[in-house]
């Protein structure tokens, strides 16, 4: 008995070290350098030097690429790619949701295949669609119907990349969350709906409100984390459907793709690490919202 | 009477109805154009992969294909030939880093899940939520000191450097413990009475259990790893230890001023997507039975 009570103690340790080894190496030690490079100059060629906070003061008051594109480009993408992506999610999944099993199954697959392309896909995908030539099937589409009369770089005018990202993202934006999503609203207990009609729950935007939502709060919850997640993870999408890093005028150029252009191609890696730690704490802004809106949806179900 | 009206309005309200009614009609009604949509993008790269060469250049574009071939497929091989690196070590490459990642998460991730759902200790319920704070840490944001620990550890220019980054995989972790939370503890509990080790109850009562969750966790793996290009940009020189999906970036990148390799690009994209799409439809109905456990609360 007393040995097996010596194990326990030490075996948790044990199953959780190659796990815990990797998530430190990998994710925390990361983070934590990041906050430190980002009170440093450092060209990875000469030692990190100290510089106080300059870096943040540079990014919020001499870096114009920062201000007038990086953010609002980053402010727009999240709005409609999170947000947006969340509710075309939830909306797709409470659709489906009430079909039978066979067409909703192969619904779910196609809606959630195109997450499946990752970055690496998706311009080679998208690229046939909204080709530069006349012979892009976007723009045959257009001259024909006479609405343009010459054939638009979609992906090399700056009027237009950004709204293309938007929709590439989007399109590919039904991912574990939207899974998520779905098994929740099917696992719903019926018995709430006919409890709600009887304390008078009229339509179906009243169902949704009043039992749905509160009853998928934690998937909702995991599916707003996703996409926030998506959101970033997919900022790269600029890049590889442009083709150029920084993108043509700066027009798809987000938090993401601005790491990337000062760390690995100018190399001012102290810079970009002070990019990293803003790109954290949106992030860390975003989800918390989301807790806190998800979180009041509930106690206004439960007072009502 | 306002009782009796909603009750029969109940009748067409259910999810996961048993047969078709009228009501589902609406439904159908815009999810199918929906799901056309959403589809065409991956129609268009088999139609393209398949096309002759003069029907990818044909003014006008035609949507679907003709006289379908396997010529870009034949291409893609050819164009490697002449290089030092043939495509198949590429795909080589990506098939021995997939699985790897695949097989370590689930081990990884099965192993951690079980200590932080059931095992009791000091600081469980802290690491568990840093875990949980970690599903935010997305790669991009950390890109940066990460290439730095890389290069700290001796991973660059190793093959194992397409797999150990892939491995810190919070989200895995997260799912599988959300599920085990919901297994009995006394399942645990009567196990260790019988003397059973931790690593025997994983083996033998843990894993059999959540076949699910592990379902997930090696679908989301085998994309990530079998899309994953950031070792082979960042991390490997040496070309011959590059991956698949590297070599398909490359592709387009020439591409998109070559003209000839739309077709190519197209087949290779073919190749890089027909895995993932094969595997979620083999392994969906585990998956959405894992996703019922998934919530943040």
């Amino acid at each position: 008995m007393r040995k097996t009570a010596g194990k326990l103690i030490n075996a948790p340790w044990l199953l959780l070290l190659p796990y815990g080894l990797i998530f430190a190496v990998f994710i925390i030690i990361p983070v934590a350098a990041a906050v430190i490079l980002s009170f440093t100059y450092f060209n990875t060629i000469e030692a990190p030097k100290f510089v106080g906070l300059e870096n943040y003061i540079n990014l919020l008051t001499t870096d114009t690429v920062f201000t007038q594109n990086v953010l609002p480009n980053t402010i727009a993408y999240a709005v409609f790619v999170g947000f947006g992506g969340y509710v075309l999610s939830f909306f797709m999944a409470w659709s489906i949701s009430q079909l039978t099993r066979v067409p909703r199954t192969i619904m779910a697959v196609i809606l959630y295949s195109p997450s499946m392309t990752g970055g690496v896909l998706v311009s080679t995908i998208w690229s046939v669609i909204f080709d530069g030539s006349q012979s892009g099937y976007l723009n045959y589409l257009l001259l024909r119907l006479k609405i343009i009369d010459q054939p638009v770089q979609w992906l090399q005018s700056s009027d237009t990349l950004l709204p293309v990202m938007i929709i590439v993202a989007l399109w590919s934006s039904m991912g574990v969350g939207f899974l998520s999503i779905l098994s929740g609203i099917m696992n719903v207990n019926r018995e709430l709906y006919e409890a709600a009609h009887v304390d008078g729950v009229k339509n179906r935007w009243q169902e949704i409100i009043y039992v749905t939502i509160p009853s998928i709060k934690p998937q909702m919850l995991f599916g707003a984390v996703m996409a926030i997640i998506n959101t970033f993870q997919t900022s790269g999408v600029g890049v590889s459907l442009s083709g150029a890093n920084p993108t043509p005028n700066y027009a798809g150029q987000l938090i993401g793709t601005h790491i990337e252009d000062f760390g690995f191609i100018r190399y001012e890696m102290g810079y970009a690490a002070a990019v990293s730690v803003i790109l954290l704490l949106f992030i860390k802004l975003m989800s918390s919202g989301a807790n806190k809106l998800l979180s009041e949806n509930e106690d206004e179900a439960a007072e009502s | 009477m306002s009782t009796r009206i909603s009750k029969n309005k109940i009748k067409s309200f259910g999810m996961n109805p048993a047969r078709f009614e009228r009501g589902q009609l609406k439904i159908y009604l815009y999810m199918i154009p929906i799901c056309i949509i959403m589809a065409l993008p991956i129609l268009f790269i088999v139609m393209d992969a398949f096309k002759p060469i003069d029907e990818l250049f044909a003014y006008p574009p035609r949507m679907y294909v003709k006289n379908p071939t396997l010529q870009n497929f034949f291409d893609l091989f050819d164009l490697t030939s002449q290089t030092n690196i043939p495509m198949s070590r590429y795909i080589f490459n990506s098939i021995m880093a997939t699985a790897l990642t695949v097989v370590l998460t689930i081990f990884l991730s099965a192993s951690a899940g079980y200590v932080l759902s059931k095992k009791h200790f000091r600081f469980r319920s802290t690491l568990f939520k840093v875990n949980q704070l970690a599903l935010m840490f997305v790669p991009v944001a950390v890109q940066i000191p990460r290439f730095f620990v890389i290069v700290n550890i001796g991973l660059q220019d190793n093959f194992l450097a397409n797999i150990i980054p892939l491995l810190a995989t919070p989200t895995c972790v997260f799912l599988v413990k959300q599920f085990i939370d919901q297994l009995p503890d006394a399942l645990v509990e009567a196990a260790v009475i019988d003397g059973a080790s931790d690593f025997t109850i994983l083996r033998k009562i843990i894993i059999p259990l959540i076949k699910s969750p592990l379902a997930t966790v090696a679908m989301l793996a085998f994309q990530s790893s079998w899309t994953s290009v950031e070792a082979s940009s960042y991390y490997i020189n040496n070309d011959s230890l590059k991956t698949f999906a590297f070599y398909v970036t490359t592709l387009s990148n020439q591409s998109g001023n070559v003209v000839a390799g739309k077709g190519i690009s197209a087949a290779a994209t073919l190749i890089m997507f027909l895995p993932s799409l094969i595997l979620f439809i083999i392994l969906q109905s585990r998956v959405m039975n894992s996703m019922a456990y998934s919530g943040i609360k």
